[in-house]
């Protein structure tokens, strides 16, 4: 199984909150993710993102 | 009865305009779209029927005629430069600015100026890229929903929603989280 990027990681992470990933897919993500701290805040930050742009609307401001 | 109804639907305008408004990003597509929904709203007010909650109804309502215009506008088509989003990595495909630690990211959502500074972040983003992911995130539409009403394919909408979040992640990074943990 080859490694993936970073670039490779983070781009699996985006689509995971897309589409259901492949099990390969998801077994190198988790694999890149136990060593690479960068990806994993990235991992955090994006569902956090979403959560943001929910409550984007009851904002006014 | 029926005059009660309108005044709880006019009262929601404000919301609905902004709703409207982030989404097509023109305050004059947003009055259109809101007038047609809410237009739309009055003439079936008997399939509300107190069934659910108004926001979520009209909401419901307001997000088909914002299809309508997004439709129409995606004739139009702009091609979008990958330029500021690239740059977050080198040559190799790994980190050129290694993305930090947020701090305590929920308690922001308390805070209005970081919805300021989420806006601003947004205005950022490259035209198409923007639609693509707020119909995602703010819609909540599904995948192959935006591709349909963009034309575009599963695998183009999947960079494009990658691209948006990569870039809106850096920009709050550099114009929020980084201030707020000095």
């Amino acid at each position: 199984m080859k490694l993936l990027t970073c670039k490779e990681a983070t781009s699996l992470v985006s689509q995971g909150l897309d589409r259901r990933l492949g099990v390969l897919e998801r077994v190198s993500l988790r694999l890149h993710l136990l060593v690479c701290d960068g990806c994993s805040r990235v991992a955090r930050q994006l569902p956090f993102l979403r959560k943001a742009l929910r409550q984007l609307a009851d904002h006014d401001h | 009865m029926a005059e009660d109804f309108k005044t709880q639907v006019e009262k929601l305008r404000p919301y609905l305009l902004r709703y409207a408004q982030l989404q097509l990003r023109s305050a004059e597509a947003a009055e259109d779209a809101v007038q047609e929904a809410l237009v739309a709203a009055l003439a079936g007010a008997s399939g509300f029927a107190g069934r659910s909650n108004l926001r979520t109804w009209l909401t419901g309502i307001l997000k088909h005629k914002i299809i309508d215009l997004i439709r129409k506008a995606s004739r139009e088509q702009t091609v979008d430069s990958d330029e500021a989003w690239e740059a977050a990595f080198d040559g190799n495909d790994h980190w050129r600015a290694f993305p930090a630690e947020w701090d305590d990211p929920d308690r922001s959502l308390e805070q209005k100026q970081f919805f300021a500074a989420l806006e601003m972040c947004l205005e950022g983003l490259p035209a198409k890229t923007a639609r693509a992911f707020l119909m995602r995130e703010h819609m909540g539409l599904e995948t192959d929903e935006i591709c349909k009403e963009l034309g575009i394919t599963s695998t183009h909408c999947w960079v494009l929603l990658y691209r948006a979040r990569m870039a809106l992640r850096r920009c709050l990074e550099i114009n929020w989280f980084g201030k707020s943990a000095s």
